[in-house]
């Protein structure tokens, strides 16, 4: 009886001194809270909530923004953001047959080698070759764009909190810094070679505004290439290039769901019938 | 050891005679999860969960092993890997979201089981080993599941990873060199990342096999139930099969509906988008948070900020692994000889008003950024944690007056005990 006392005892002592410990930090972070000043953050804005024909459970692609998406990133962004996880021929799936894949594919330079040399050369792609990036290696990106590497966008839509939404509303987020935002932040104006943006945590990014204006792509389809469409369309492509899989992956989801509901309906039924001998009966 | 009124396996055919013979397996299944199992007919379900939890380590270990088929563990390649799964591996998308989710649904279930643990004081004599064994298994899951986080090589990978083995670099004169050691490096690389792919593959068979230890030892004394009394007389009982294999069942479907509803349609919901950047130990992500299931012990952590004759980083360390060791303690500081909730009105206050707020707060915490009010909450929530169970659990055992419990389960359930009433029990009451 004493031994089991004197572990409760050490449990008492260890327990007040944890919470004692706990509870002076407590007590000087109120103190440095109450008599010092923190600086309120800059604040940025939420994404845009925009609505895509993939968003919801039975969400689909819309093909046609797809290869429109896909000519804004070839004419566009292509010039400094590199798509290394996308293959050519991942293109079928947008729509394209094997013979305009191939065509696509042979308008692209891809680094190889000299097949008589063995030299490093440069080589027209083939379907299976990934997209080339603008750049030789990260040194020369970071050399052309002071030195802010542009970052990969083949996940870019899945890296970002609200990824699709994000990158449309950045893209059409461009614009002056308010008078109100600037008398209350100053810090907040741009600095050289910073590009104002509300979408952006910081405010400021090293991006120039790639969509400036309207037209800037023409769409072989004919819808009107306004600043916000192009937005809209090169957000859907990039969705589509972080998760080709994405309706697939929801078309799979409805039959898993509905034979589970199913199958969950029978299990509890048998267990009612099971339990029904021994549940005790209502007076 | 079962109860007296246990079935006993019968072979039926020539087949199962030879099989009993030599390799009594069937046996063995039969009186561990089949008809030969005496189980209380009171079990809520809350007692889904055990079941579950051994469901859901199966499902990892086996998308787990797919997936280590088209993986590699390699500091340049490995990211790619993932997203070669993702993309390129038939059905390789699901493979990995069922994987990723399937950790966070294990936690979820076990989490409850623990729950359950602590309201029903399940950790009490005589199943005190079955608690340690538990306890044992939650540890080497926070292990595993923190290591599996690495493996794709995203930013949120590689900054966890520095700031947990980081956390071993806090002990005084020997913390730097362990953290080295640990790592193979002096920040998480290629050799960092190839133990943890090594020691990730092996834990989860370590896992089974405690799991396996929990279930013999949970075979010793038989089930707790809500009432916490302990089973009297064949009347409290039913066999496991078909009557709880049933009940698991229905359990099981309802798990899985929520699993593969995140799995088809919010795959990446509990997860955090910068680990869809690839590691970059030049940059440092402007929040490092660990996956949700370790929130609440992150906030208790981050909750020392002060230097009280040993360094607030150092503190914070201690308390971390204190609040989750503190648990083998549990069954020699709660002496209070009832074992549910349900009939301690007092431990019950605490439990509901204090306790639960308590891992919510902290929880909340351990996902904010570092800045007010989360740094005061959860100190204030740590210091109630540490004082919950080791302060407030052994004091109101002992000047707690129980509620009166039933004669026996039967009581419980039926209203009465008609053999208690003619006299049959012979077993004394607890």
């Amino acid at each position: 009886m004493t031994k089991l006392l004197s572990v409760r005892l050490v449990a008492i002592l260890v327990g007040l001194g944890f919470a004692f410990v706990a509870l002076f930090a407590f007590v000087i972070g109120a103190y440095n809270a109450a008599t010092e000043e923190t600086a309120a953050h800059v604040p940025y804005e939420k994404p845009m909530d925009i609505a895509f024909s993939f968003d919801g459970p039975f969400g689909k692609w819309d093909k046609a923004q797809l290869q429109r998406g896909l000519k804004v990133y070839d004419e566009v962004c292509s010039a400094c953001h590199s798509l290394k996880f996308v293959a050519f021929r991942n293109l079928e799936e947008l729509g394209y047959d094997e013979g305009q894949v191939k065509a696509y594919a042979a308008s692209k330079q891809v680094p190889g080698i000299d097949p008589n040399t063995g030299e490093a050369a440069m080589r027209p792609g083939l379907p299976t070759d990934y997209f080339p990036s603008p750049y030789p290696n990260a040194v020369a990106a970071a050399a052309a764009n002071n030195n802010a590497i542009p970052p990969d966008l083949s996940l870019i839509t899945k890296a970002r909190g609200d990824g699709t939404n994000y990158v449309a509303s950045l893209l059409m987020g461009y614009q002056a810094p308010s008078e109100e935002l600037l008398a209350e932040h100053p810090e907040a104006a741009p600095g050289p070679g910073l590009h104002h943006n509300p979408y952006f945590p910081n405010l400021n990014l090293a991006m120039a505004p790639p969509l400036t204006t309207d037209g800037q792509v023409t769409y072989d389809d004919g819808t009107e290439a306004t600043i916000e469409q192009m937005s809209k369309d090169v957000a859907a492509f990039l969705t589509w290039t972080a998760e080709p899989t994405l309706v697939k992956r929801k078309q799979t989801g409805w039959p898993v769901l509905i034979f589970l509901l199913f199958a969950t309906i029978l299990a509890y039924m048998s267990k009612q019938q099971i339990w029904a001998a021994v549940k005790p009966k209502k007076d | 050891m079962s109860f007296p009124w246990a079935r006993e396996y019968q072979p039926s055919n020539g087949f199962t005679r030879f099989l009993d013979e030599k390799l009594p397996l069937p046996r063995l299944v039969y009186n561990a999860v089949g008809a030969g199992y005496p189980v209380p007919r009171n079990l809520s379900y809350f007692w889904n969960f055990g079941v579950l939890a051994g469901f859901f380590l199966v499902l990892q270990i086996v998308t787990g092993v797919v997936l280590a088929m088209h993986y590699a563990a390699n500091a340049q390649v490995a990211f790619a890997t993932t997203e070669h799964i993702m993309r390129n591996v038939n059905w390789g998308w699901m493979m990995r979201y069922a994987h990723a989710n399937g950790a966070s649904f294990f936690f979820i279930v076990v989490y409850m089981h623990i729950f359950r643990g602590l309201f029903y004081s399940s950790y009490k004599a005589p199943r005190e080993m079955i608690w340690l064994l538990g306890v044992v298994i939650f540890l080497l899951m926070m292990a595993t599941a923190f290591m599996g986080y690495v493996l794709p090589w995203g930013q949120m990978s590689f900054w966890g990873a520095k700031v947990i083995t980081g956390l071993f670099g806090a002990i005084p004169l020997i913390g730097e060199p362990i953290q080295i050691w640990l790592l193979g490096g002096f920040a998480p690389d290629n050799a960092a990342l190839n133990r943890f792919f090594s020691l990730h593959f092996l834990l989860p068979f370590v896992i089974a096999g405690v799991v396996i230890l929990h279930i013999w030892a949970l075979h010793i004394p038989g089930s707790s139930n809500p009432t916490g009394v302990e089973v009297k007389s064949e009347s409290d009982t039913v066999p496991f099969h078909p009557y709880y294999t049933a009940k698991d069942g229905f359990g099981l479907g309802v798990i899985l509906l929520a699993y593969f509803a995140m799995v088809f349609f919010l795959p990446n919901a509990l997860g955090h988008p910068d680990n869809y950047i690839e590691a970059n130990p030049l940059s440092t992500p402007a929040h490092i948070v660990p996956e949700w299931y370790f929130w609440p012990f992150y906030a208790i952590l981050r909750a020392f900020t002060v230097d009280f004759i040993l360094p607030a980083k150092l503190w914070g360390v201690i308390a971390m692994f204190a609040s989750i060791l503190l648990w083998f303690f549990l069954p020699w500081l709660d002496k209070s000889p009832v074992r549910s909730g349900h009939y301690r009105p007092l431990f019950r206050k605490f439990f509901w008003f204090g306790l639960i707020p308590t891992m919510i707060v902290l929880f909340i915490c351990g996902g904010a950024p570092a800045e007010e009010p989360y740094v005061m909450l959860s100190q204030i929530a740590t210091a109630y944690y540490f004082l919950h169970f080791l302060v407030i659990l052994p004091i109101i055992s002992s000047v707690e007056k129980p509620e009166p419990l039933p004669y026996s389960i039967t009581e419980a359930v039926l209203g009465s005990d008609k053999k208690a009433v003619l006299g049959e029990n012979t077993t004394p009451a607890v």
